[in-house]
């Protein structure tokens, strides 16, 4: 498996740290409920199909990226920065 | 019809021809009192112990493959009751001592094999670790036996003792763990549902659950609508879909896991052996071949099947702690999806919809709880009530921090395990 | 039997080696399985199941039968295919799965007993008495398992990993492979050709026409020796690709010559790919009749490439039997060698003979003989039934294209009806294309211009200019086929020959119900052998699809899985054994740690000393006990630095540390450290340190040894992802940093005696940090202490650690101190309550550990909201506490539980348990560590500590968790 840096190119799958879905960039306020808390931390889509996901180019540049991916073909559609993910 | 060594015999001796079907191809009913979602593992011994715990058999398991498709048609096989939390300490001291009855009570060979389950540590701080879960599995009423490096080689002597780059500081060893047949396991527990009047259906997919007023009446499949006056979700790796027709999102991300199997071999491995140093658990099946793997390939995946990173890491572990399996050849790698809860432990529980039932979350250990989790399950349908060996395998546990179950101290999050 | 002048290798010298002890003479470039085969050695192996003998079925890596170990020792490697394996002088070879000998195997015994153990009979016994399972059955089962033998002995060999890139990955060397390749590296893309062959050419190698007006393996030759003559070609032979990975990543093992100790025995690459085009070729399948699986009867491909390859006649008496042309392609060649062929039995009914060859058109195969070794064979025609004596049977089921790695990616292949077997399907794998007899084309001629025109599909593909190549000529056969999976007759007609699957296991299978191809694959063990059912499966499927009534197409397949052939694990793993497995780090002070006879302990990849033993010390913990004390009394030098290291850096460097730690440092002041608690957004305790501000915009944080790492993502996960508005940057420097603890009252004035300058308690009171001088060299002091006394911790730049720790072992050694090592320090931190990682194990949260008051609820940090969750804050969690023996004697053990007085050691009573130990020379009696329920509330209780694994029970009184110096008088005085 590899993946397009957007920093590096296409690089090893083995230089990336995975860390789920790129929800996790949407982080509640801290009184935001705990039911936002709950939907944040632990509750998922989970698709079988198309997906976001964040990845850390750990051995890489250490840019956190978001990857556009296929969870049943593990198809690589897209990735980006996860500061351009934001906006 | 009953097995025993006269049966084989006697057939034997008449061309095989008495044999009979192991379990019957049904058509569905229009109505059941209990439909089962998932004919794998966890969903037979759930029919199973429907019938055979509670009388309820007007029950139909819906499988949209085979029987025993799912990740009991795809592990390592492995048995064991090393758990240390409560919650998960009393589930998995059951699932053992039913696996200890299987074959008699399902007149079934399911060739569990109590070989031993052997961790290895290779610090003090592990040992400290291992020693506090071995006396949780003693509390518990299981077995455990610290053994000493000197120990470790007296029961696999062909580890690197010498210059292996973690050494081996001794191990935990768990003489009544060991392995079982996984697919005999589906096939014993489709075979006894059968015999008391489940109906197995495979080739029938959900494609819906019905639901009035928060009460869940049925389900529509690929082979028409069913009623049912309960339904209960049991789909590793397919969880969040299934749950997701009753509206629920669950706690879970779907990722695969590897494991490996080499050409066969002489009997060298009596073990089942785990490394502490990085992620490789191997055994030696009854036909010779190595049965091995290590963790999950780490990244969302509904695909089965892994990539060479962690194979490769799981072979450096197994060239590090035993180089004398060095020329065994890998005849075969395959991947299962693993339900992946945030704290590694499973959900047995029931839903907001009336009727409606959810057991998922067995991560990368489900084979194991096979027994139990089926008699859990059963339970919790046949009366709405947990029983008290699954109690905390709550759904809403998450949300509350009440009794987390996490055995690996990764933390209560996801892509921690 | 070698035929005279035939065979490429007709020139090659000889070579000597021994097959189950007795010697022979081949031919260099011989396989072993040629080899004996000219030396007329046809019964070469058992079967697994039955012990039945039997020979070589193929001539490829598909081979199920010949099986054999070579090497003895630590060498001795089992389970390899003799029809690969070149033979080199000394190799010697063995036979195996049977005793006392190949030919008197005393497990033969299963085949008489096989009326009993028919598919999954052990399903249904063995099951009573219960015990005699583990102590009988199982172990008897188990005794015959598997093929060949480990040695059990420690790899000695050498195998290797490599990566390797390319625009073009070709994989098979055949015609089309071939033409392919020239046709993309003619447009200037890198390309790699991989062929499992020792040679390229696939077929062509086998086979007598001609392309292009010369013989064909003198063709490929020719275009082999153009393409290595490319800068642009890497051909790999002797690689095969095992497996099709994601994004164009490609397993490959690659044999390297045997017999040559210098070289690695196999390399294991991992090729990653623009684009891929599979030219695997076909292999040919075999026919279910009566005992199919003598020694002598093998496929007829393997037949003619033992003949034309080799130079090596199967037989003297050979017999052909076929549902396809290729029953004739043998006979000629087989005449044209001046082997005699004894029939040609063709299933179709209308076939004609196309040489001087007996013909039984419309006849079958209905019965063989001879035990070791074919001798007769019973045919069945229009005119009855014939005895032919011969002692090579060469049979054709047809074809199956080699779609294996297309479906390593979950693809399934389709039915053709035109071959009668399955084709990969478009778009299986990703950027890869599939040519030639892969995809059911058999003509070489067809191979041929697929190779050119997937090729240059493949080119546009990748937008080069596509290569214009005219296609060589070549024979064009059609392949007429027609169906014939199964012989009617007595006896077992045999599928899968490893795993002795029969044609009545899988009508067993199906009366059974076992019916979906999954089910009777597990049910029979049909496809599981070492072939991974390359020669058996598609013929059992049309058994399957017989004896059920579906169709084959409805029946459909079982999935093949990497690798295409199996990998020797440590070729996959080459590189790990020993240390190799992960690196070493070392701290500056490594070397005159181990001078000074230190054992090493390893933390994560660190390396850190144990203890310092002394002349005349003969235990660790005299030694121990020794560097505890002169810690307390004196001065101890402790190198530190494998803890974390981030230099932060920015103006929102404290607003930043505010959100990443649940403690505040925005208001630290310059020169000040301050100890740190960071969770994990979950809410629980992820790692601590201290942190110190050694400038208005700039920090220096600590990690533990073992999260260094995890703290290093996660802060970077902060920064990016969550608060980019903040204008911090940071970067380790854990390796750029030597760092000592320098612990005990003599610190300061060990310290005085090497700084530039003075220090004094007004100027560096507890918890200060700054700039200092040593030797002229500038480095950091941070006055910290780990072990409860009066410490600080002194940083130079890394390249100057081994000489400051020279100075300092000098100093401390002249004021009565020295070195001590982590059983020391453990001691040291134990007595003063300080918590590692064997307390924040990751179930803890701040309260738990007595810290919930520094989770400062006046502002968001990482893990905050999660950290108030109901059950985090349940007041009947396990809280820390300190442990002491009632008995001064009493032993405390880590990882033991904790009971109330009177109540049994089991889990329904678990009060908690202990997490650290020391033996406490200060106080002179063990001490712990423990969580315990409702901990905090329970100082002066006695609790049982129980300890089955070591059979200790003690009776403890809880304590505070800090048990020396309470106050922290000792620290700050």
């Amino acid at each position: 498996m590899r993946l397009p840096c957007p920093l590096c190119g296409d690089r090893d799958r083995r230089e990336f740290y995975y860390q789920g879905h790129a929800l996790m960039l949407e982080r509640p306020l801290r009184d935001a409920g705990d039911a936002a808390w709950d939907n944040y931390l632990h509750n998922r889509d989970n698709p079988a199909g198309e997906t976001r996901d964040l990845w850390h180019h750990e051995a890489g540049c250490g840019a956190w990226i978001v990857v556009t991916r296929n969870t049943v073909t593990h198809e690589v559609l897209d990735a980006i920065l996860v500061e351009k993910a934001r906006v | 019809m009953g097995y025993s060594g006269f049966k084989i015999i006697k057939e034997g001796l008449f061309g095989q021809k008495g044999w009979k079907p192991v379990w019957r191809n049904p058509e569905p009913k229009p109505e059941y009192d209990v439909i089962i979602i998932g004919g794998g593992g966890h969903g037979l011994s759930t029919a199973y112990y429907l019938a055979k715990e509670h009388g309820i058999t007007n029950v139909a398991v819906l499988e949209k493959g085979y029987l025993g498709g799912g990740n009991i048609g795809r592990n390592t096989t492995i048995v064991r009751a090393n758990y240390f939390l409560p919650g998960n300490s009393e589930f998995y001291s059951h699932s053992l001592k039913l696996w200890e009855g299987m074959e008699q009570d399902l007149n079934y060979n399911t060739m569990m094999s109590q070989r031993g389950v052997l961790n290895l540590f290779h610090s003090d701080g592990q040992r400290d670790e291992f020693v506090r879960r071995g006396n949780a599995m003693i509390n518990q009423g299981d077995d455990a036996i610290l053994l000493s490096s000197e120990g470790v080689r007296e029961q696999v002597p062909f580890i690197d003792f010498e210059n292996t780059r973690f050494p081996i500081y001794g191990g935990l060893l768990h003489k009544r763990g060991g392995t079982a047949r996984h697919d005999a396991v589906a096939w014993g527990y489709a075979r006894g549902a059968d015999q008391r009047g489940v109906d197995l259906i495979q080739n029938c997919e959900v494609t819906a659950i019905d639901i009035e007023s928060g009460v869940v009446k049925g389900v529509q499949t690929s082979r028409g609508p069913i009623r049912a006056k309960k339904v209960a979700i049991v789909v590793a790796g397919r969880s969040s879909q299934v749950a997701a027709m009753a509206g629920i999102r669950l706690p879970i991300e779907s990722h695969v896991l590897q494991a490996f199997v080499s050409e066969g071999v002489k009997p060298l491995l009596n073990n089942v052996v785990s490394f502490g140093m990085g992620h490789f658990y191997i055994s030696q099946s009854d036909k010779g071949g190595l049965v091995f793997g290590g963790d999950l390939d780490f990244y969302a995946s509904y695909a089965a099947r892994g990539n060479l990173p962690m194979a490769e890491h799981v072979m450096d572990a197994a060239m590090t702690l035993m180089p004398a399996i060095g020329k065994a050849r890998v005849l075969r790698s395959w991947g299962g999806i693993m339900d992946m809860s945030p704290d590694g432990s499973p959900i047995i529980d029931k839903t907001d919809t009336d009727g409606l039932f959810l057991n998922c979350g067995w991560c990368y250990g489900g084979f194991k709880a096979v027994p139990a989790s089926g008699f859990a399950y059963a339970h919790l349908i046949a009366k709405k009530m947990p029983h008290k060996t699954a109690a905390k395998f709550r759904l809403d546990r998450f949300a509350t921090g009440q009794d987390l179950l996490d055995e690996e101290g990764t933390g209560s999050q996801h892509n921690l395990h | 039997m070698r035929i005279a002048g035939r065979g490429f290798n007709r020139c090659a010298p000889l070579v000597t080696f021994t097959f189950d002890g007795q010697s022979y003479t081949g031919r260099a470039g011989d396989t072993l399985a040629a080899a004996l085969l000219a030396n007329d050695v046809r019964h070469v192996a058992r079967s697994f199941k039955y012990h039945r003998p039997r020979g070589m079925l193929t001539a490829g890596s598909e081979e199920p039968n010949a099986l054999v170990t070579v090497g003895y020792g630590a060498a001795q490697d089992p389970n390899i295919r003799a029809t690969t394996l070149e033979i080199y002088d000394g190799l010697t070879a063995r036979s195996q799965n049977a005793w006392p000998s190949l030919k008197h195997d005393a497990m033969a015994v299963n085949d008489l007993l096989s009326p009993f153990l028919s598919a999954g009979f052990y399903y249904k016994t063995f099951m009573w008495p219960k015990s005699f399972w583990e102590k009988l059955y199982e172990p008897i089962i188990r005794h015959a398992a598997g093929l060949g033998a480990l040695s059990g002995e420690t790899n000695q060999d050498t195998y290797e990993k490599a990566f390797a890139h390319c625009d073009v990955l070709i994989i098979g060397a055949g015609p089309a492979g071939i033409m392919a390749a020239l046709t993309v590296a003619r447009a200037g893309a890198d390309v790699i050709l991989a062929d499992e062959g020792m040679a390229g050419g696939g077929r062509l190698l086998s086979e007598t026409y001609d392309v292009n007006g010369r013989p064909c393996e003198k063709w490929a030759a020719d275009q082999l020796t153009t393409l290595s003559n490319m800068e642009n070609v890497r051909i790999m032979t002797r690689t095969t690709v095992t497996g099709a990975y994601d994004q164009g990543t490609f397993a490959a093992l690659e044999n390297i010559v045997l017999g040559n100790p210098e070289a690695p025995k196999e390399c294991f690459w991992r090729i990653a790919s623009q684009r891929s085009i599979l030219c695997a070729g076909a292999l040919e399948r075999p026919i279910a009749f009566p005992n199919n699986d003598r020694p002598g009867i093998m496929l007829a491909s393997a037949v003619r490439a033992y003949l034309n390859r080799w130079g090596v006649a199967p037989g003297q008496t050979v017999t052909i039997f076929a549902n396809n042309d290729d029953a004739h392609r043998t006979a000629l060649d087989l005449i044209d060698a001046g082997v005699t062929v004894a029939g040609v039995i063709d299933s179709r009914a209308g076939a004609l003979a196309l040489g001087d060859y007996p013909m039984f058109a419309g006849g079958q195969v209905i019965a063989t003989k001879g035990r070791l070794g074919l001798s007769t064979i019973t045919v069945l025609d229009c005119n009855g039934t014939h005895d032919i004596q011969t002692d090579c049977l060469a049979m054709s089921g047809g074809w199956n294209p080699t779609v294996h790695l297309t479906c390593h990616m979950n693809a399934r292949p389709t039915w053709s009806e035109d071959i009668l077997s399955f084709v990969p399907i478009d778009g299986a794998i990703p950027k890869m294309l599939v040519a030639g007899a892969a995809r059911g084309v058999f003509s070489t001629l067809g191979c041929l211009a697929e190779g050119i025109a997937v090729a240059n599909n493949t080119l546009r593909e990748l937008g080069l200019i596509e290569s214009q190549i005219d296609i060589p000529t070549a024979e064009n056969s059609t392949y007429h086929i027609e169906p014939l999976w199964q012989v009617d007759g007595k006896g077992r007609k045999w599928l899968d020959f490893q795993n002795d699957v029969h044609v009545k296991d899988i009508v067993l299978a199906v009366q059974e119900n076992f019916r979906t191809v999954e089910h009777m694959k597990r049910y029979t063990t049909q496809g599981m052998a070492t072939d991974q059912g390359k020669n058996s499966n598609v013929v059992a499927l049309a058994v399957l699809a017989d004896a059920t009534g579906c169709g084959i197409p409805e029946t459909g397949t079982t999935t093949f899985r990497p690798p295409y052939v199996p990998v020797a694990i440590a070729a996959m793993g080459a590189g790990s054994q020993g240390h190799g497995f992960a690196p070493e780090r070392h701290t500056t002070s490594h070397k005159a740690t181990l001078d000074r006879g230190a054992p090493m302990m390893e933390a994560r990849l660190w390396y850190r000393p144990s203890y310092f033993p002394k002349p005349g010390e003969t235990t660790w913990l005299e030694t121990c006990n020794r560097e505890v004390a002169m810690v307390r009394n004196h001065v101890g030098i402790c190198d530190v630095s494998t803890l974390g290291k981030i230099d932060i850096q920015g103006p929102d460097a404290g607003a930043f540390l505010d959100f990443i730690y649940c403690n505040t440092f925005s208001t630290l002041r310059e020169n000040r450290v301050r100890y740190g608690l960071m969770l994990r957004e979950d809410g629980h305790v992820m790692d601590d340190g201290t942190t110190a501000r050694l400038g208005l915009n700039n920090y220096i944080m600590t990690t533990t040894t073992v999260a260094a790492g995890q703290v290093m993502t996660h802060l970077e996960w902060v920064s990016q992802a969550l608060r980019p508005d903040l204008l911090v940057r940071f970067a380790s420097v854990t390796e750029q940093w030597a760092q000592f603890a320098v612990a005990g009252p003599k610190s300061r004035d060990l310290l005085n005696s090497v700084l530039d300058t003075t220090i004094d308690d007004e100027n560096w009171p507890f918890m200060s940090c700054g700039s200092i001088d040593v030797a002229g060299v500038q480095g950091r002091l941070f006055r910290i202490s780990f072990s409860g006394e009066h410490a600080y911790e002194i940083a130079v730049p890394s390249r100057f650690g081994a000489s400051l720790f020279r100075l300092l072992t000098a100093q401390a050694e002249a004021m009565d101190g020295g070195l001590y090592g982590m059983e020391a320090l453990n001691v040291l931190r134990i007595e003063k309550g300080f918590i590692t990682h064997g307390e924040i194990h990751g179930r803890v949260t701040a309260n738990d550990i007595g810290f919930g008051r520094m989770v400062n609820q006046k502002k968001d940090c990482i893990g905050n909201a999660m950290s108030q969750r109901l059950g985090l804050l349940d007041i009947n969690r396990e809280q820390l506490v300190g442990l002491k023996p009632v008995e001064k004697t009493g032993r405390l053990t880590a990882g033991a539980h904790l009971f109330i007085e009177g109540e049994a050691a089991v889990s329904e009573n678990d009060q908690g348990y202990v997490t650290s130990v020391c033996y406490s020379p200060t106080f002179g009696h063990d001490l712990a560590l423990a969580f315990l329920k409702d901990g905090l509330k329970r100082h002066g209780n006695r609790v049982l500590l129980v300890d089955h694994l070591r059979d200790v029970q003690t009776w403890c009184e809880v304590c505070h968790p800090v048990f020396l110096d309470q106050k922290g008088e000792l620290s700050r005085g």
